[in-house]
């Protein structure tokens, strides 16, 4: 069984957030518009992190790219008491939003703050209706949501290839979710850690690898590469 | 140690039985002001019903949650409604058990508060979820690892318990109750489920109660405990204490014991219970609260020391937003409610009034309603990748539907305790008239001096 998993060339991100866009484009994610970005309930499934450190003229500043980090531990599956989150046996964690409860235990439980709620449901805009994506669910008022790691271009991928009669290849993972594609730095790779050949297994035991929040246990699925430069 | 009048006065009544009418006016007829009062309080609970319409037709987006900010003052009201309900069965359950002889006008005051918060507080975390229409998915695919779901089957278990409790020692009045008011036969008759008074159905009754008593301390426990794991069983700084469980039990018997205090005032005040509810029950509960103030003063000293001590960094961001940052204003007010005025208030006998006390008590429930806004909060405006926020921290402010909500949850309980007043005595007048014939009992023959602690110490006396 392959195990999804993803890694991010810190060197090569330029923190440019096409990712962030894309990801919001290809997911649906309704608008927020100003009163509610006031109130800070802007969704971003991906979101680039930004750290500044040093003073004038000794400034660093690292752009960190933050999907869901899709963990191995996840702390927000152990507390859904409905069982609306869940990890698939490929290792994604899924979100069903028809079992969804609404009571936001995974959105407080979840250290790397990835899960957003919908708190009304979504207004898109007539000219934003035809561009909707029709293979991702619009999500009601009253659930939880998150990155899939566009688990709907997986499926229509692993589809195509079972048509064909072949294995999924790497080189259709690397760029398959919808932020990959649209990195115009080439900074992301996806594949199967499983799989001692994909670029994702291969990146991911480079001495530049490294997790976010790795001390507390979650063992995320997503590796960063270290900036050298 | 007798309640009621005198022993020259009883003896000299005519109708033997009637020395407790007065327990039985509040049932006889419907005052205006009675009906202004509920009036009133259904007025307000209309308003968060109004309210809480709003937020299932458009959405929890109506309250000022937000990300990172996602719980509230829906779960804050419902940890602070249900500690308030420790003040009743399990404080009334403890008082039994230990056989404190000043208890009996208490108790069913104590267990009627149980009952009416606790419903209030198990419905506040319903009005929480984001789609209450699924709230039976909680049974149809429950998850037996998620602390909500202990959460469920833990107050579910409290409420029919503690509804158990309030009824098994109402039998023996429902008797006398169908007697006294024949035109409501049907519906004390059937509850009062053949009661006579025999010897052997009273020692079942206090046999039953005894085991009641026993059980609800356990039960007790474990369902604030339970309450807090939904927040120490997460990474999220100070929040992953193991300190929490005991930490909410302490502070729900602190909170309900304040709680209860003020109900027995108004009891006291409204129902003209001065015989029954003396300055002397008011003493005792005061110094016991003032015990529970030293033990809260334990607990979050200890909370405190140890965040800082450990100096990291996450939790240090939440440790200095609530003693020096945004949240200031409220940690130290919470200090001042918590522990100094009721230390001045509480400490010394001349101030340990009935008046005393209900200050120190409703200034203690503001303080623990602000606890529990501090423990929930904070932790959340801070998460461990602020890089995340819009703005430098997370930041909560409650629209008017949320507390038109919590205004509606108080209420909604006041309401619930007057329609109990309307159909039951709230002392239980069975047990009264017990003790002053074990009273009378001890009068014909000359009594032993005793000479204990009790009897001499200043502390105690009434």
């Amino acid at each position: 069984m392959p195990r999804w998993g993803m890694v991010i060339d810190l060197d090569k991100c330029t923190g440019c957030q096409a990712c962030s866009v894309a990801c919001r484009m290809e997911n649906n994610i309704p608008f927020a518009g100003p009163e509610e970005t006031e109130l800070s309930r802007v969704k971003w499934w991906h979101k680039v992190l930004r750290f500044e450190e040093g003073e004038y003229p000794k400034v660093r500043l690292t752009f960190i790219p933050r999907p869901c980090q899709h963990c191995d531990n996840p702390p927000c599956v152990t507390v859904c008491p409905v069982g609306a989150t869940y990890v698939d046996d490929e290792g994604v964690v899924r979100m069903d939003y028809n079992r969804c409860i609404g009571c936001r235990f995974c959105a407080t439980a979840c250290p790397y703050g990835v899960r957003h709620f919908n708190w009304y449901d979504p207004d898109y805009p007539e000219e934003v209706r035809a561009a909707l994506n029709p293979d991702v669910p619009v999500r009601p008022r009253g659930v939880v949501e998150k990155c899939t790691f566009c688990i709907h271009r997986l499926e229509a991928a692993k589809h195509k290839a079972a048509e064909e009669g072949r294995e999924l290849v790497d080189a259709e993972l690397v760029n398959l979710p919808a932020c990959n594609e649209v990195c115009p730095a080439s900074a992301r790779y996806f594949g199967d850690l499983d799989d001692p050949e994909s670029t994702v297994s291969r990146l991911a035991h480079s001495p530049r690898a490294f997790k976010l929040l790795e001390e507390l246990g979650t063992v995320p699925k997503v590796f960063y590469l270290k900036e050298t430069s | 140690m007798s309640e009621g009048p005198s022993t020259q006065e009883r003896k000299t009544l005519l109708k033997p039985g009637d020395e407790d009418a007065i327990l039985f006016e509040p049932l006889q007829r419907i005052g205006w002001r009675f009906l202004a009062v509920a009036a009133i309080l259904l007025l307000i609970i209309i308003f968060g019903v109004l309210a809480y319409s709003r937020q299932v037709t458009q959405g929890l987006g109506i309250t000022g949650l937000n990300y990172p900010v996602y719980w509230g003052m829906y779960i804050i009201n419902t940890i602070f409604f249900i500690a308030i309900s420790y003040g009743g069965t399990l404080t009334s359950a403890i008082l039994r058990i230990f056989g404190v002889r000043w208890r009996t006008p208490i108790t069913r005051a104590a267990e009627v508060m149980t009952a009416c918060t606790l419903s209030v507080g198990a419905v506040n975390i319903v009005l929480d979820m984001g789609r209450p229409d699924r709230v039976l998915h909680l049974i149809l695919y429950g998850r037996y690892q998620s602390p909500i779901l202990w959460d469920f089957y833990a107050i579910s278990l409290y409420m029919v318990c503690s509804l158990l409790y309030l009824y098994l020692p109402l039998i023996p009045d429902m008797a006398e109750l169908k007697e006294r008011f024949p035109r409501r036969r049907w519906f004390y008759g059937p509850l009062s489920l053949r009661w006579t008074g025999t010897p052997q159905q009273k020692k079942r009754l206090e046999r039953i109660i005894d085991i009641m008593a026993l059980a609800m301390v356990p039960i007790a426990v474990m369902v604030h405990t339970v309450l807090s794991y939904l927040l120490s069983l997460t990474t999220q700084p100070m929040w992953h204490s193991t300190l929490m469980g005991p930490y909410f039990v302490m502070g729900a018997i602190y909170s309900g014991m304040a709680g209860l205090l003020i109900v027995m005032a108004l009891l006291r005040r409204f129902l003209h219970l001065e015989r029954y509810l003396k300055p002397k029950h008011f003493n005792y509960m005061g110094l016991m609260i003032l015990g529970m103030t030293a033990v809260w003063l334990y607990f979050t000293f200890s909370e405190y020391i140890t965040t800082y001590y450990g100096q990291e960094p996450s939790h240090m961001e939440v440790f200095y937003a609530k003693f020096l940052g945004e949240f200031a204003p409220y940690f130290w007010t919470q200090v001042g409610l918590c522990l100094v005025v009721p230390v001045l208030l509480l400490s010394w006998r001349r101030t340990r009034t009935i008046v005393g006390t209900v200050v120190a008590s409703g200034l203690i429930l503001v303080g623990m309603w602000l606890e529990r806004f501090l423990i929930i909060i904070p932790t959340l405006t801070r998460p461990r990748l602020p890089a995340d926020l819009p703005f430098t921290t997370g930041t909560y402010r409650p629209t008017s539907a949320e507390w038109a909500i919590m205004a509606a949850s108080a209420a909604a309980i006041a309401l619930l305790y007057l329609i109990f007043i309307k159909l039951f005595p709230i002392v239980p007048v069975w047990e009264i008239r017990q003790e002053r014939e074990q009273e009378d009992a001890r009068f014909e023959q000359p009594p032993e001096p005793v000479n204990d602690a009790a009897s001499s110490s200043p502390l105690l006396a009434g």
